[in-house]
């Protein structure tokens, strides 16, 4: 008989261990799942992890790693802030639209000035929306007690609303013949947010993602907030005789991830994408979410998580096209990631013993 | 701008490695916006891809990649594909365009087509169905069907192709049927089978029996079938499966023709930047088969239409035609130029409310 018993600490080696095994469970399942579609497992499994890092045109891929992983990282950076706090912003999605929608609209509005207070203005107000926009329910938590799982992801539709009313009317370009769409910002030297270095996929986005990871690190452990956050998820009952202000924590925990997934929004809409879109979120916010679990919640780890989902999503682009691949296949392939790592989450807290228990 | 003399270099070895295996074998690429099981605009892209594949059988090698979001994906699955060393590229979304454009500028020697977009270059052609004669025909069919006069109507996005394919319909439905009224809604998406669904109850339930569609799933077609009584038609893609009633005809997107010209083109090296805009009569539009739930007069005098469009000896857009706010737009007899069709944001006399901004 198997059974599990609930370990008394929580085993440090398997929570170190899990995204590991899940990673390697996930490549093995998703092996079958190609072999029984009738494609090569190996080689799919290849193109997807090698081809991008080391593959014949890696010049190019690895670069794009950067692109697709920064967002991604700056988002699940914020996130997991209130995730270790008990406080699920599910809704990065929606203050990622609004922090690109309020940025890319102070562009638009200085056109066709160049000015070197332009972007720094945009990044300014960029943040600010996404604030703004995870300050509603945060608000209403806090006044009111709302879920704000569920305030912050209806939100998100409301965002996307915004974001269709914008591109077709407000923001959308002038010159565009009736189109939908604003101006390309990439068009527009004092707005748009280039590489640094042409070629490395190195922007002020990526910059950004690296000095959140940084910042996140220190406050998590070197500072009284970080701390008060920690035990608010972990023993609420004990936070409360410490001294934390729940309404404080829910203000900034959310506040802090609005402001970064409005950055992410800013720096996409700005550099990479260049156009506000009707179509312009492609699920980062969500994406984050697995991402932040995935990294464990831990600065270090949501950066290497990071990481990996660009990967499987450059990885999955390519074996789509070389071995034909449907985009399902390579959406269930990466929907299993998170699935296993919950599974094996289990053995953080809890170990599998075989047969009958002793009897006490 | 060292990433583009890299790329750039990039492609050109390639080139000059795979002329040699170039001769026999022509890659083409295919970048889509939606699932290859849509059922209908995607679907449609995807058949013209095997129609190529058919056509060609050997001489080609094609790939595609599905569900690639618009914006800096689409730019890397393009630039992916150019590196891997295809000849030709079909990006099938507006949304693609700037993305093409770029790409297009760091491979020289790649020819890229971008379906109805308006920014080319000199690998950059831009393709697009004339659509709304198809809306013409259905507009003739769908005003003589109407027992209650409304006509609901369900809209992507407010943008030109979408606004024209309204007003195409409406005129026509006008003409055969002087009291039909039009309920339009907005469903902000191509593709979602809940939405459509939503917004074909919403019209049913606001009196509407025929059902237009500008959305690529069939939730409208099944949602008329439900309510029993409510006429609709297939929306880029034939559904067959929902005839004979509700579906009574449809508009068909046949890319076929035109994808296999274009790879023709690129294997004889003729291939050059083309703006191309056909309907009914290039066979780029089709009009699927009318079922025998429209009466046979109704059927004839569609078809009548449709010829005349074909020909060319009849435009769907005749003078006289006023804007909704009663300014006049064509006089008597005057057909519209494409460039304001192109860029249509108005509705003609008679349709109520507003295009969303």
């Amino acid at each position: 008989m198997i059974r599990l018993e609930k370990r008394q600490q929580p085993s440090r080696a398997w929570s170190l261990a899990t995204p590991l095994v899940a990673v390697m469970a996930t490549m093995v399942m998703g092996g079958l799942l190609f072999a029984a579609l009738g494609k090569p497992p190996i080689e799919a499994i290849r193109t997807i992890f090698w081809e991008p890092l080391f593959g014949e045109f890696s010049f190019y891929y690895r670069p794009q790693l950067l692109i697709k992983g920064a967002p991604l990282v700056l988002i699940a950076i914020g996130l997991s802030l209130g995730f270790k706090a008990g406080i699920w912003n599910i809704g990065a999605e929606g203050q990622y639209i609004i922090g690109a929608l309020s940025g890319a609209g102070v562009g638009l509005a200085f056109y066709p000035l160049e000015a070197w207070y332009v972007f720094p203005l945009m990044v300014l107000v960029g943040a600010l929306g996404g604030w703004l926009w995870a300050m509603i329910p945060a608000v209403l938590k806090t006044k009111f007690d709302t879920n704000e799982i569920l305030v912050s992801l209806m939100l998100v539709y409301v965002a996307e609303q915004l974001l269709a009313s914008m591109s077709l009317g407000l923001l959308k370009n002038p010159q565009g013949y009736g189109f939908p769409g604003s101006r390309n910002l990439q068009q527009y030297d004092s707005a748009h947010n280039a590489e640094l270095i042409a070629g490395t996929g190195l922007h002020l986005g990526v910059v950004a993602a690296l000095i959140a990871v940084i910042f996140a690190y220190i406050l998590l452990n070197r500072h009284m907030l970080g701390f008060h956050i920690r035990l608010t998820g972990q023993a609420p009952r004990a936070a409360r005789f410490a001294g934390v202000n729940p309404t404080r924590l829910v203000l900034f925990c959310l506040g802090m991830s609005g402001a970064l997934a409005g950055l992410a929004g800013l720096f996409e809409v700005s550099g990479p994408a260049g156009v506000v879109s009707i179509d312009f979120n492609v699920g980062y916010g969500f994406t984050a979410i697995i991402v932040a679990f995935l990294g464990r919640l831990h600065p270090v780890g949501i950066l290497l998580a990071g990481a990996l989902m660009a990967l499987t999503y450059i990885g999955g682009d390519i074996a789509q096209s070389k071995l034909g691949l449907p985009s399902a296949a390579i959406q269930v392939f990466q929907g299993m990631l998170l699935f296993f790592l919950l599974a094996f989450d289990l053995l953080t807290n809890f170990r599998i013993r075989f047969g009958t228990p002793e009897t006490a | 701008m060292k990433l583009k003399s890299l790329l750039a270099t990039a492609a050109m070895t390639l080139g000059l490695a795979t002329t040699g295996y170039a001769e026999d074998k022509t890659k083409v690429g295919f970048v889509y916006v939606g699932p290859v099981g849509d059922g209908g605009w995607t679907y449609e892209h995807d058949q013209g891809r095997k129609a190529v594949v058919a056509e060609f059988g050997d001489k080609v090698e094609t790939v595609y990649v599905e569900n690639v979001a618009e914006g800096p994906d689409s730019e890397r699955v393009m630039t992916q594909m150019a590196l891997d060393g295809a000849d030709l590229i079909f990006t099938t979304s507006f949304g693609y365009m700037d993305p093409t454009i770029n790409v297009a500028k760091k491979f020289p020697n790649v020819k890229f087509e971008h379906a109805t977009g308006y920014k080319r270059a000199d690998n950059v052609s831009t393709y697009s169905a004339r659509f709304y004669e198809g809306r013409a025909v259905q507009g003739t069919i769908a005003g003589h069907m109407t027992k209650t006069n409304t006509i609901g109507y369900i809209g992507s996005f407010p943008i030109p192709e979408v606004i024209r394919g309204i007003n195409s319909a409406y005129i026509h439905a006008k003409k055969v049927n002087p009291d039909v009224e039009f309920k339009i809604v907005w469903a902000f998406t191509w593709f979602d089978p809940a939405k459509e669904a939503d917004a074909a109850k919403v019209l049913i339930e606001q009196g509407a029996d025929v059902i237009l569609q500008h959305t690529d799933s069939t939730a409208p077609q099944a949602a008329a079938q439900a309510a029993g009584n409510v006429v609709t038609f297939g929306q880029a893609s034939d559904m067959a499966e929902y005839g004979p009633f509700p579906r009574v005809s449809s508009i068909i997107d046949d890319w076929a023709p035109y994808y296999i010209a274009r790879t023709q083109a690129v294997i004889d090296g003729t291939w050059s930047s083309v703006d191309t805009w056909d309907g009914i009569g290039a066979g780029m539009v089709g009009i699927g088969e009318i079922s025998d739930a429209v009466p046979a007069d109704v059927k004839a005098e569609a078809l009548a239409l449709k010829e005349a469009l074909a020909s060319g000896e009849y435009h769907a857009f005749t003078g006289p035609l006023n804007k909704q706010d009663g300014s006049a737009w064509l006089a008597d007899g005057e057909t519209a130029d494409d460039g304001t069709l192109a860029g249509m944001t108005f509705y003609v006399e008679g349709l109520d409310g507003d295009i969303p901004q």
